[in-house]
């Protein structure tokens, strides 16, 4: 007798919704034994991980200032892996949004007109749609793969960022650091919580959660993306265009990756630096598939992976954990996942020997 | 100008350039040729790169280095193959995940090897030779694993196109039911051939932290698991062209590098983004024609196999 | 003396060539083989017959080692024997010609012949065996061509050359003729024949009457996977074997006696596309007048431009040189979306993953071709007015199902093709198409689907029927037409050709138009 893999006759929900419980449990056991093997107790590192951030308002606005940025790139990601498209360019599209948007602060902040933020706002959407657009149209004029594209344009939107830092855009006044000068307080996002950092991109980021939901689950626009992502050749026959897909959710998901990157300049970092994130794009992908590419799972999602980030730099500063750890338990996260979601569609049957 | 021994350390240096993309690329080639779509050479050539030189600080034997550097990209191959064979996971997403999680576990055992020094891969030198000639300097640098990859177009070809099991392994990318209905194991040829890539990649990574480099830093491969993935792509799964494509990658790396030396004023930035750039830009010009490309393409790349009965 | 036995001249008793005794395989809930007992004797041509879901093909696996049966013995020439997978088959003897063919594109004959015999012969060796045999027995093939470059009955005629090599004792056919002209089909039976005279038995799976009664020594009936009768077919009736077949008399759709033709409302001219696949096939100059009223058949062998045809008509591929008119108006530029709103309607081949999504419910997959002011106003889904609408098709179509939420793939193959039908036919079509429209349903859904194509024309829509099924096309078309490399033939009243006449044009047969009016 031996274990096999059955298709189940219909997928179960329950397992949809255990799975990323139980990857997360997985992770974190993963994450313990990683820990007792590095030489540091387990417990302690696994405690100060995901329950220390917890305890003070101090962590709570932390977590929702993390969740921000991987909230906002996670439903664009997750739009697009529901129309089968792969976005991996996040990172990049954050940067470009974080350029554009901090190009504009840079220009006409200082001034107190009203209409800088909105302005750099919009110029962060608009830069992060435009680095989504280019591999739309890559793909869609000369079939050229999303997902080689857009992972290559991450490394170039980096270099343009660090071109920008080092040389045009450098602080006159920074020492040689390559960074740019400060943004003036027009520039700045409004602060939420007062003494914390968590700052109005949050709101946004938490309005695009029932909009994303209603986008996928309730318009025509949804079930034609959706119709495109699962059944290609019934989307063909329907009239579904699937180019009209490719372009929706890659400019659709760089634009709120931009959003992302303007909130970040704009928010917690106030400048542009030659790292506008700490690879919050890749995570996102992450965070999509733990959310069940789901707009409100992708909520709670993010919020998880932003304590795993809280918790990663507490260890870093009281342990001396290096921040690679959580990048590890990261990727663990995303194996169990993947692993536990075959229980969804399948089941483990007890299989008699052949030729019994 | 360039003189003839500055054309030969050129040549030198591009060919040093191409081999780690050599090595994974066709790794990769492989495994897509029997139908298996593995994302993850970026992961698997970071963890090679710090196992390979973990082992070799450690050591002190850097062939010892590379063994470990192939088995560990195996080992993290086995873990994609768990996932996407066996469980019949998503392709793509499980080769992202192993992107992921290599970059995460390299940083994370190599840390506290940054920054040691280690003996890389010393070439034999010929008797008869004068090692203080800068021209057996320039071919000291030719090292055996630089031979290895130089001679992977010729031995995956003939294993392709010459040999029974090249055969059944395109039989199997080409249609595993098929294959399976004749009587071949789907899965042990996948799970082979996915190993084959990942040792590949990992020697791949060790190369550029073992020779390369030499030394390990973080995210050390910085995008050429990607590159070499895309350079499957544009050898249309033919090792003639993957070679091609590898070495002019390994001139455009390396051009970078002999920007300034020529007189041009570009920030560094800006010429980093070139291998990039040139990426898109040849997938670009490869995959215009989508006919080449769906008639070259194994055709169950990327499908799950699930042995019907 | 046991059945299938063969005495010999000296009075010697030969064992069976195959002899399966109580053979159980099991999917899930469903049994697919209930305890089934068949035995061949050598030289035997023996017809496995049955309806779709019967249970043949599950039984073949099962002999070709490719499924392993739940219970059961098999005995090879008087021998218990296991074979777990297909070498050991081919090791006993046994050689297999698969329906879906079994073949790699990519590949050339003679590497495809190598893979299936698992010899380490030379290919140049192996070259001119195939050669050899190729010539013996009247298969024309050449080795060293590509399979993607070769016609069906080609790739069928290596798939039996791939057997021949291995000298086989046991050939399995499953349904051989359903991919051959009519005359392709007699040429196979003559050297089936001949294979039979030099001893080796034949079990022949179809569902082909004629064919059985034609070729076939003796036969086997299975029904919902049991064994319900076995018969000399070359002394019953078509009828007596098709009740055997189905259990009960055979039911003929009700054809209305006076067919009312009206004005065209479907005209194509000049339609000359080039395949977007590799290996598909160029449309040329293809013309044709669909007429209100009346259901236009079009035959042929499959990859001769049926896809590319529906494609174009559908609106998935544009055509602009193409002359397309939908009841005198252009349509060429449209989509398929824009058609259907002017009352194209298509029915496609594929069920799931084309005309439904497996992962959708039955409301969703509704709505596919449904998208109008009702069920989407103002671009936002009414989901109330979705399910009443997939209600009301499960209804009127009779699809059996767990209701409006079930999902795509939950339901029969015969069921998703009643509740695709029956989405299209509810949304008032003025031309219809349909391919393969019955395909691999069960007799009953099969009469459903064609009674009501049959009630569509007769309300007064355009209905074309794209179908391999010659029978079919003759028992609900008025009029046939045959494609046939990327060209259409000018199409006959169905009251003035014969299965012949179309045979040939489906062949390819140039210049012989005229025939089809014999």
């Amino acid at each position: 007798m031996r274990l096999r893999l059955e298709a189940r006759p219909e997928p179960s929900r329950a397992m949809l919704w255990l799975s990323p419980l139980l990857a997360a449990l997985l992770a974190a056991a993963g994450g313990g034994v990683v820990f007792a093997l590095l030489g540091y107790d387990p417990w302690a590192a696994l405690g100060m991980l995901f329950l220390a951030p917890l305890s003070s308002l101090d962590g709570l606005t932390e977590l929702g200032l993390k969740a921000t940025p991987l909230l906002l790139c996670a439903l664009g990601i997750a739009i697009g892996v529901r129309a089968n498209v792969w976005n991996i360019g996040a990172e990049g599209q954050l940067t470009m949004g974080a350029i554009a948007g901090g190009g504009v602060a840079l220009a006409f902040g200082g001034a107190g007109h009203w209409w800088v933020l909105p302005l750099m706002l919009l110029a962060g959407v608009a830069g992060g749609a435009a680095w989504g657009a280019l591999p739309a149209l890559l793909r869609t004029r000369f079939n050229a793969h999303e997902i080689l594209t857009t992972l290559m344009l991450n490394y170039v939107a980096i270099q343009i960022l660090g071109w920008l830092v080092h040389g045009p855009w450098i602080d006159p006044e920074g020492f040689n650091f390559p960074q740019t000068r400060m943004f003036e307080a027009d520039a700045l996002l409004p602060v939420l919580v007062e003494g914390s950092r968590l700052h109005a991109g949050f709101l946004l980021a938490l309005l695009a959660v029932p909009l994303g939901w209603l986008l996928l689950a309730r318009t025509v626009t949804g079930f034609r993306l959706r119709t495109v992502g699962q059944a290609p050749a019934a989307a063909r026959y329907a009239g579904f265009s699937a180019s009209g897909a490719v372009w929706f959710s890659l400019v659709l998901s760089g634009a709120l990756a931009g959003l992302a990157g303007v909130s970040e300049a704009a928010g917690p970092v106030g400048q542009l630096q030659p790292s506008m994130s700490p690879g919050y794009g890749f995570a996102a992908i992450i965070v999509a598939f733990l959310g069940r590419l789901n707009p409100v799972g992708i909520l709670f999602a993010s919020l998880l992976m932003a304590l795993l980030y809280l918790g990663g730099e507490q260890l870093q500063v009281s342990m001396q954990l290096p921040l690679a750890a959580t990048g590890t338990i990261q990727g663990m996260l995303l194996f169990f996942l993947l692993a536990t979601d075959v229980f969804i569609d399948q089941r483990l049957v007890l299989a008699e020997a052949r030729h019994a | 100008m360039l003189d003839g021994f500055a054309l030969l350390a050129l040549l030198v240096a591009t060919l040093r350039a191409a081999t780690p993309l050599l090595l994974a690329g066709f790794g990769e080639l492989v495994a897509e040729r029997a139908g298996v779509l593995n994302l993850g050479v970026e992961g698997m050539m970071l963890v090679g790169a710090a196992t390979g030189f973990i082992a070799t600080a450690a050591t002190g034997n850097p062939l010892l280095g590379l063994l470990a550097a192939a088995l560990a990209g195996a080992a993290m191959a086995l873990l994609f193959g768990l996932l996407t064979l066996t469980l019949r996971a998503n392709q793509v997403a499980c080769g992202l995940a192993l992107t992921i999680f290599g970059i995460g576990l390299s940083a994370l055992i190599g840390l506290p090897w940054q920054g040691t020094p280690i003996t890389g891969l010393a070439t034999v030198l010929w008797p008869g030779l004068d090692a203080a000639s800068p021209l057996v300097q320039q071919f000291m640098l030719l090292d055996p694993v630089l031979w290895l990859a130089l001679a992977a177009p010729l031995l995956v070809s003939a294993f392709l196109y010459r040999s029974r099991p090249g055969l059944v392994l395109r039989a199997v990318g080409e249609s595993h039911d098929v294959a399976h209905a004749l009587g071949y194991s789907v899965l042990r040829v996948r799970y082979a051939a996915v190993l084959f890539g990942g040792a590949m990649s990992g020697l791949g990574g060790a190369y550029l932290s073992l020779v390369y480099t030499p030394m390990w830093t973080e995210n050390m491969v910085a995008g050429r698991g990607w590159i070499a993935l895309a350079l499957v792509v544009f050898s249309a799964w033919k090792p003639g062209w993957l070679a091609l494509g590898a070495l002019l990658f390994g001139f455009v790396t390396i051009a970078q590098f002999h920007a300034g030396a020529l007189g041009l004023d570009i920030s560094p930035h800006l010429l980093t983004m070139l291998p990039y750039l040139a990426t898109v830009l040849v997938l670009v010009l490869i995959s215009r024609d989508a006919t080449r490309l769906k008639l070259n393409a194994p055709a169950a790349l990327g499908k799950p196999f699930t042995a019907t009965g | 003396m046991p059945q299938g036995a063969t005495p010999l001249m000296h009075g010697q008793v030969l064992p069976p060539r195959l002899a399966l005794t109580g053979i159980v395989k099991r999917y899930g809930a469903m049994l697919a083989n209930d305890a089934v007992t068949l035995s061949v004797a050598p030289g035997e041509i023996h017809a496995l017959l049955g309806e779709n879901g019967a249970g043949k093909s599950t039984l073949m696996k099962i002999v070709y080692g490719v499924v392993a049966p739940d219970a059961g013995t098999i005995a090879w020439e008087g021998r218990p024997v296991a074979i777990p997978d297909p070498n050991a088959a081919r090791a006993l003897g046994i050689g297999m010609v698969f329906q879906h063919f079994s073949l790699f594109e990519t590949l050339t004959v003679a590497e495809n012949i190598a893979l299936g015999l698992g010899t380490r012969q030379p290919l140049a060796a192996l070259t001119a065996e195939i050669r050899r045999v190729a010539a013996q027995y009247g298969l024309a093939v050449e080795p060293g061509r590509h399979v993607h470059h070769l016609s069906v009955g080609e790739r069928q005629r290596v798939e039996i050359l791939r057997c021949l090599l291995q000298r086989p004792r046991l050939l399995i056919l499953d349904e051989p003729t359903s991919v051959l002209t009519p005359q392709e089909a007699e040429g196979l039976f003559a050297m089936l024949r001949r294979l039979a005279e030099e001893g080796c038995s034949i079990l022949y799976i179809s569902h082909k009457l004629e064919e059985i009664r034609a070729l076939c020594t003796a036969a086997t009936v299975l029904r919902a996977g049991q064994v319900v009768a076995r018969c000399d077919p070359r002394i019953e009736t078509a009828e007596s074997l098709a009740e055997m077949m189905i259990g009960g008399g055979l039911a003929r759709t009700s054809r209305p006696p006076a067919r009312w033709t009206g004005p065209p409302c479907l005209v194509v001219d000049g339609l000359t596309l080039a395949a977007d696949e590799p290996f598909g096939t160029t449309l040329r100059e293809v013309a044709l007048e669909l007429r209100a009223g009346e259901i236009l058949g079009i035959a042929g062998v499959a990859g001769n431009g049926q896809k590319e045809l529906l494609a174009a008509l559908a609106g998935e591929r544009r055509a602009p040189g193409a002359r397309i008119l939908l009841q005198g108006r252009p349509i060429g530029v449209l989509g398929p979306a824009e058609r259907r709103d002017r009352g194209l309607h298509f029915i496609p081949e594929e069920r799931l993953g084309r005309g439904a999504v497996a992962e959708y419910s039955l409301a969703e997959n509704a709505l596919l071709t449904r998208l109008n002011p009702t069920t989407a106003p103002r671009g936002l889904l009414d989901l109330r007015a979705v399910n009443a609408l997939a209600a009301r098709l499960i209804t009127r179509f009779g699809v059996r199902c767990a209701g409006p939420a079930a999902q795509g793939r939950s339901l029969s193959g015969g069921n998703m093709q009643k509740f695709i039908v029956g989405r299209e036919i509810d949304a008032g079509p003025r031309v219809l198409l349909a391919a393969h429209p019955t395909w691999g349903v069960d007799i009953g859904a099969a009469l459903a689907i064609r009674q009501a194509l049959l009630d569509l024309a007769a309300a007064g829509a355009g209905v074309l029927v794209v179908s391999e099924d010659l029978d079919e096309l003759l028992e609900i078309a008025d009029r046939i037409a045959v494609l046939s490399g990327g060209r259409l033939s000018p199409p006959v009243p169905v009251s003035q050709t014969s299965v012949e006449a179309i045979g040939l044009l489906m062949g390819g047969a140039e210049g012989v138009a005229h025939a089809v009016a014999a």
